[in-house]
């Protein structure tokens, strides 16, 4: 720890004063989206606000590309014992910074859409302003953490802040929504805060000559993993498994998730499905590493591929018979999430180098399509997919979109995340597990003809005269206000998303970093 | 304080700490689980206090008198304001029966020692060894967060469930650093807060807190 903490205060490579890098990367990340949230605060829901909180998530990308560069060659940044940034670190805060910007750039559409239909009165418009800076901020907080124990609390934290956002839309079914995801993830956190306390008296007991006494200063713990004692180890690692598994989404505490991503408004789900889970499997990300020494590496590995495959098992069989799109989304975030913990419990660094890029990809189509979701919403009235019909006459370049969305998440060149999830399924193979992979394709190729088939039915089936009517009246309510914000703060961020999406895809920028991020957190 | 006093009074306090969370699956009325709650508060922030005291940490000492404020005091009050407002004062109907909840208590407290066998066995000492009370209350929190149907008893399940966690934390590191210790006392005093706001809306929305009201959502 004190070398890297020597390595990070020092003068380094391409940038002039690594101390000054170290303080703006770590903390414009989180500072800046707080200050955007106490504007908001002070001012409510006004035009420059919400383009005060597109602002702040740029600033939490640009931290994140500052990072990027300074941490490409495996070094890390540190401020005091409590903040910390490496590679990995530095992917994290691409994702969020890149989420977010599409989803709070959308965020001004879509409110000033709702304040126009009068589906959001100003003191909501002014709680969602304060809200989703402070959710960016906490998530940001989370992967900057250097202690186990505050990173806990950051995860903890984004509960809170987004219990609220979930309920935004009042009524019968957002109050359900929120309360399940509340007491849901509450307690599934909880477990995973059990499972740290665990880990800390295991290193308190972890005795040799320079004992490390207590911590939860994760660098400490991986030095000196293989002094933690296997039996409190095994207890806490099925604990932090289960616990931040529920908020990553995956079995067996999984039930919040649809419920809360198709009730949140749109541009939250993007960041909640896009980001928040990735977030929370970042946590296991770290913690695996320590586990793998820990403990006889199997242990970890098993754990991780039964709630990975159970999750994409269940994600896919829910999917097939689904009626309602957002749910659909949300599922699918569910089986992604699966892939992910499938790319975590075959471990090698080609395999998290694999499921890092496919975080990103994965938040960033999602981002695209929760966003564009929420303007079929606005235009058609309903979220059930029999609803919505031929949406690629009626309004083309968001149906263009919308499609274009579902390519990149099915995976289909030239999105990235094809190529990630084609280096997963090698990566997979590679450890000997071909018969994850068997079992995973077929999964997919469920999930495939599960999203394909509605999804042509929304862009291309015809739509009938009955029907019509209806869209045709809400068309007129709502058209003016969709229509005035149309060309830039709905269509831009998206396009941009895309854009980003092919760019990863194909002009691979991101190579070094990922493979340094997964030279951290990989074991053979 | 001689080593066989404090021994005895770590091993009182969990007794109690354990007692109490068995009580409150026993009883129906919520004002009283309130109160046994609060007292189960008391008992942690006491064995705080006294492994600080046997200790000699300042910063446990600290410890127990946040444990005091927020578990004895705040918490139980806000949960009395949330009964005040309801105007609901029995768990009403409990998927399972008080009898069959006692039994699965006892089950429960069975499975805790046998679970927690490697966490005593790493480093054997009076506190470690009371461990499994801490591992017990936990797993009855869950055991009411499951079987109960009123919004106010899951939030009680919860409450205790966390107090396991803090009993556990406290008998196993003495305490872990003081910065994690505020951020999660202030992570549960907001988790509170958020779902005392909830559940006033849901009683706007639904008429009760009955959670079986809550079907809204499936697919």
């Amino acid at each position: 720890m004190s070398l890297l903490m020597v390595q990070g205060v020092l003068p380094h490579g391409a940038l002039p004063d690594r101390g000054l890098t170290a303080m703006c990367v770590l903390l414009v990340p989180v500072v800046v989206p707080a200050l955007a949230a106490a504007l908001a605060a002070a001012f409510g829901w006004r035009r420059s606000v919400a383009w005060a909180a597109v602002g702040a998530s740029s600033a939490v990308l640009s931290a994140g590309i500052v990072a990027a560069v300074a941490t490409v060659d495996g070094s890390s940044l540190a401020v005091g014992g409590l903040l910390r940034a490496d590679a990995l670190t530095a992917v994290m805060l691409l994702v969020i910074g890149g989420v977010s910007v599409i989803a709070t750039w959308a965020s001004v559409g879509y409110i000033n859409g709702e304040l126009l239909t009068q589906k959001t009165t100003s003191s909501g418009a002014r709680r969602y302003a304060i809200l989703v800076p402070l959710f960016i901020s906490t998530m940001a907080g989370t992967v900057l953490a250097a202690n186990l124990g505050v990173m806990w609390a950051g995860i903890e934290a984004t509960t809170i802040v987004t219990a609220f956002l979930v309920g935004h839309h009042g009524g019968r079914r957002a109050v359900e929504a929120t309360w399940k995801y509340v007491i849901i993830c509450s307690v599934g956190i909880a477990l995973a805060y059990l499972g740290t306390v665990l880990v800390y008296y295991a290193s308190q007991h972890a005795g040799g000559a320079d004992g490390i006494k207590g911590t939860l200063d994760w660098t400490t713990l991986v030095a000196h993993a293989d002094r933690l004692d296997p039996g409190v180890m095994r207890i806490a690692v099925v604990l932090l498994v289960l616990g931040f598994g529920t908020k990553v989404g995956l079995v067996p505490l999984h039930s919040w998730l649809p419920d809360a991503h198709s009730e949140a408004p749109a541009p939250v789900s993007a960041l909640m499905s896009g980001v928040l889970l990735s977030v929370a499997g970042y946590a296991l990300l770290r913690y695996r590493v320590i586990a793998a020494v820990a403990l006889d590496p199997g242990f970890i590995r098993t754990l991780l591929l039964v709630v990975g495959i159970g999750s994409v098992a269940f994600a896919a069989s829910m999917m097939i018979a689904q009626r309602d799109y957002k749910r659909l989304l949300a599922y699918s975030s569910m089986e992604h999430m699966g892939l992910v913990a499938i790319g975590m419990a075959v471990g090698t660094p080609l395999a998290i180098a694999a499921l890092l890029l496919h975080v990103l990809g994965h938040g960033l189509a999602k981002a695209v399509l929760f966003c564009a979701s929420g303007q079929v919403l606005e235009i058609t009235g309903t979220t059930r997919m029999d609803g919505v019909r031929g949406l690629l006459t009626r309004r083309p370049v968001l149906a263009g979109l919308f499609a274009l969305g579902f390519a990149a998440l099915l995976g289909l060149p030239p999105f990235s995340l094809f190529g990630s999830e084609l280096a997963l399924a090698r990566a997979t193979a590679g450890a000997g597990l071909s018969w994850v992979v068997g079992v995973s394709l077929l999964l997919l190729l469920v999930v495939f003809i599960a999203i394909a088939r509605p999804v042509a039915d929304m862009l291309f089936g015809p739509h009938d005269g009955a029907e019509r009517g209806g869209i045709g009246e809400r068309d007129a309510r709502t058209g003016a206000a969709t229509a005035a914000m149309q060309p830039a703060a709905s269509v831009v961020p998206l396009v941009l998303g895309l854009v980003a999406l092919v760019v990863i895809g194909v002009a691979a920028p991101l190579d070094g970093l990922l493979q340094s991020a997964a030279a951290i957190v990989g074991t053979r | 304080m001689s080593a066989a006093l404090s021994a005895q009074l770590l091993d009182a306090l969990c007794g109690g700490i354990l007692l109490t969370a068995v009580l409150t699956l026993w009883r129906r009325d919520l004002a009283a689980i309130v109160s046994l709650l609060a007292i189960q508060g008391a008992l942690i922030a006491g064995l705080a206090l006294l492994l600080g005291i046997t200790e000699s940490s300042v910063e446990l000492c600290l410890a127990a008198l946040g444990v005091a404020v927020l578990k004895a005091g705040v918490l139980p009050a806000i949960l009395r304001r949330v009964l005040a407002d309801s105007g609901e004062v029995r768990e009403t109907a409990p998927l399972v029966n008080v009898t069959a909840s006692l039994l699965a208590a006892a089950a429960l407290t069975l499975l805790a020692y046998v679970l927690s066998g490697p966490l005593v066995a790493l480093a054997p000492s009076a506190a470690t060894r009371a461990l499994p009370v801490g591992i017990a209350v936990v797993l009855l929190g869950f055991f009411m967060l499951v079987t109960r149907r009123r919004a106010l008893s899951q939030v009680i399940g919860f409450l205790l469930l966390d107090n396991g966690i803090t009993t556990a934390a406290f008998l196993a590191t003495s305490g872990v650093p003081l910065v994690v210790e505020l951020g999660v006392s202030l992570d549960v005093l907001l988790v509170v807060l958020v779902l005392q706001i909830v559940a006033a809306r849901m009683r706007t929305a639904f008429g009760s807190t009955d959670l079986d009201g809550l079907d809204g959502l499936r697919d």
